[in-house]
């Protein structure tokens, strides 16, 4: 890292430009709404699949609507207000200059992006869907985001322009990464034909096969870009920031990117091994998703080794541990999801909760996780504050969401291979042992476990939301000598 | 890749920007293009035809209630998977399907085959409340489809788009999408031009409600034809070989 970087992430700029704060903070808070709403619509169709009565036999609380609305709000809402929060934060205090195109365009992003969701979600619960996952929203709404998308692109080129650092900051590199890459994918997967100008409908330009490699180019490039790439950038920013360590190798992070974006990529096909998909594009998928094991590992052995030599802040300081446990849940799915790409493994697996559960070691593990310590990080930055009103509740957060997490993706684990080995058994006769409906029976006990886990997780949040609420107001809770980096030294001895 | 040569990367955002696009457009040309280009992807198969207007309306339900949440279209080729289901999917079969419904869970079974294994009552009842005919069933109700009628209006509409995205329906086809609909669903009907434009449409009173053309009777009526196009005896497994 030149030393130029260095200053930039490790020490406040010398003579401080006027950033772009409120929209920073209006993401902030928009980060922690939809966290909250997404999370307690997926405790509410958790316990729909344990108890089908919650449907109620009413069309917009029906499971096959909400959970729509449940993936876009964590992923959409609540993913990517974090990242937009974060990434105009960083990429201000990197290249230590205002957001590009002024406070009036940064605005038109927020209340852009906000309506592109509120837009998907009443869509989804009045019926309206592309049915296709993750890419569920309608061609009006495709629109306006493809809209707010190139915007944001602008804004954040721009601003990268106008730096007044000679080098751009690896997150920077990252957050590039998810921009583009999500605004080809989104534009490509989303061509479709409206039945007619004043209508909702519209039926996709490709059928078959070919849609279904192209959603899943899609869908699990919106893994590998929106949820993974774009908190990487997060990850690059925050934990040298908390941990008041540069990042470990500089090396590394040049490798990891270009051989992390040049691989996802390739691995879509990996959702749908043997099906009607040719099978020399099975093939590739699953070579590419193993490959790409190595870059994932790359970037979390970054993140984790920038506490080399400072490890004893994890027993004080409970916002580093968010982040570093939420580097270790990517290092635990980025090697999961190799493995469940391997043909034989995925026979068993897919189509099973054993996907349900690898999704949330991701979702809650890496990406809940590494965001509520961006947010536990941003908030008193941004409202100058000189630390989070309650240390005790970050880490009473952190144990109860960890809690939830390991609760949910152990009993996903077990219910998917569970149901895998039932559908596939054989009695001594050779027939089939179970009936279909006999697996489904056999969930229940795990799809309540999953449900408390998802409590517990909807719990640790709702704290989080009261604590920063506190530290926005002013408040300090009288918790002996705290600082913004946990408990003072002297007083953890 | 020299680290030197780096420096001259990070710092030209132009360049960094082309350089990723670039680096990130490869995998996805590589893997799709040929999927359209190479003949042998989808099967020449006899059979598969483009939905009728009843079943298009009936899977546009399907999709707008959000069945694909729970239920895959994709039979896998395994000995238990054909033994529970039925032939394995080929990509032929789902030629038409503007979007794919192969699907990603089995919360509930595979459906891609369920056409014709029960009775329009039997999905009648089930889909009104699922725990009436399979006690241990998690699936929601959807006793509502029953209660709204079917939006026939524009379902001429419907079919004209699908010919922009390659569907080949005809003028005449869509000409008469609107009476086609409405006659399948009617058993006392005149509806012979149904099924010669519609080999296979499978014609009946799906909800058990002669006066009234409801969603559940569009839903059934796709149930019922889902997997039923091919017939897979005229076929050995070489034969259908990618």
């Amino acid at each position: 890292m030149s030393a130029s970087q260095a200053s930039a992430v490790m020490g406040e700029p010398v003579g401080t430009p006027q950033y772009n704060e409120t929209v920073v903070r209006c993401f902030t808070v928009a980060t922690m709404f939809w966290g909250v709403t997404a999370f307690t619509v997926g405790v509410f169709i958790a316990l729909q699949l344990a108890f089908p009565l919650l449907n109620f036999d009413v069309s917009f609380l029906s499971f096959g609507r909400l959970r729509p609305l449940h993936t876009s709000a964590a992923i959409f809402a609540f993913g990517g207000n974090a990242l937009l929060a974060t990434s105009l934060h960083v990429v201000q205090r990197t290249c230590r200059t205002p957001l590009y195109g002024g406070p009036e365009v940064a605005m038109f992003l927020f209340w852009g992006y906000q309506l592109f969701i509120v837009m998907a979600a009443l869509g989804y619960v009045t019926g309206i869907t592309q049915g296709k996952e993750y890419a569920e929203p309608e061609w009006y709404v495709d629109l306006w985001l493809t809209l707010v998308w190139v915007v944001y692109l602008i804004v954040f080129l721009g601003t990268i322009m106008r730096r007044k650092e000679p080098h751009i900051y690896v997150a920077n590199w990252f957050y590039l990464a998810f921009i583009v890459t999500v605004a080809m994918l989104h534009v490509v997967n989303n061509i479709s034909m409206p039945v007619s100008f004043f209508g909702a409908k519209s039926y996709s330009l490709f059928s078959g096969v070919q849609d279904a490699l192209t959603q899943w180019w899609y869908g699990h490039n919106a893994v590998g870009f929106f949820l993974t790439a774009g908190f990487l950038g997060m990850m690059y920013y925050i934990i040298p920031k908390q941990a008041q360590r540069p990042v470990y190798s500089y090396r590394l992070s040049i490798v990891h990117f270009w051989s992390l974006i040049f691989l996802y990529i390739w691995a879509g096909p990996h959702h749908l091994h043997y099906t009607a998909l040719p099978e020399w594009a099975q093939t590739l998928g699953m070579v590419f998703s193993v490959m790409l094991w190595m870059p994932s590992w790359g970037g979390m052995i970054n993140g984790i080794m920038t506490l080399s030599g400072a490890w004893e802040k994890l027993r004080t300081d409970p916002v580093l541990r968010f982040m570093v446990t939420a580097v270790a849940f990517y290092g635990m799915s980025t090697f999961e999801g190799p493995l469940m790409s391997v043909r034989a493994v995925n026979s068993l697996s897919h189509y099973t909760d054993w996907t349900i559960g690898h999704v949330h070691s991701g979702a809650l593990g890496w990406v809940a996780l590494i965001s509520f310590g961006a947010v536990y990080y941003l908030v008193p930055v941004l409202w100058n504050r000189d630390r989070l009103y309650s240390i005790k509740l970050v880490a009473w957060h952190y144990w109860i969401s960890t809690i939830g997490i390991i609760l949910y993706i152990t009993s996903m684990w077990v219910s998917g291979i569970l149901q895998g080995l039932m559908w596939r058994s054989y009695d001594d006769l050779g027939f089939l042992q179970y009936s279909f409906v006999e697996t489904v029976a056999a969930m229940h006990p795990f799809y309540v476990i999953r449900a408390i886990g998802g409590v517990f997780f909807l719990l640790g949040s709702l704290i989080m939301v009261y604590n920063l609420i506190r530290t926005i107001q002013g408040h300090t809770r009288e918790e002996g000598a705290v600082t913004r980096f946990g408990v003072a030294p002297a007083a953890a001895e | 890749m020299s680290l030197i040569k780096h420096k001259f990367v990070e710092t030209n955002i132009s360049l960094m920007t082309v350089l990723v696009l670039v680096t990130v457009a490869i995998g996805g040309i590589v893997e799709l293009v040929p999927l359209f280009t190479i003949e042998s992807t989808i099967e020449k198969v006899r059979g598969v035809r483009p939905y009728s207007p009843l079943e298009l309306a009936g899977r546009n339900i399907y999709i707008r209630e959000g069945c694909y949440n729970c239920h895959s279209q994709m039979v896998r080729p395994f000995r238990d998977e054909v033994e529970r289901y039925g032939h394995y999917s080929i990509a032929a079969e789902s030629m038409y399907d503007h979007p794919f419904q192969w699907g990603s869970k089995r919360t509930g079974p595979d459906l891609a085959r369920v056409g014709g294994k029960y009775s329009n009552d039997w999905h009648d009842l089930h889909l009104k409340n699922p725990r009436a005919v399979v006690p241990e069933s998690i699936m929601p109700g959807y006793p509502f489809l029953a209660e709204s009628d079917l939006d026939v209006a524009d379902i001429a509409d419907h079919l004209k788009a699908l010919t922009y995205v390659g569907v080949p329906y005809s003028e005449e086809m869509i000409a008469a999408a609107h009476d086609d609909l409405v006659a399948q669903a009617d058993p006392d009907g005149d509806w012979d031009a149904v099924q010669e434009r519609y080999p296979g449409a499978v014609v009946g009173d799906f909800d058990g409600d002669p006066t009234r053309l409801t969603e559940m009777d569009a839903l059934i009526a796709y149930l019922q034809m889902l997997g039923t196009l091919v017939d897979f005896s005229q076929y050995d497994a070489d034969a259908l070989r990618q």
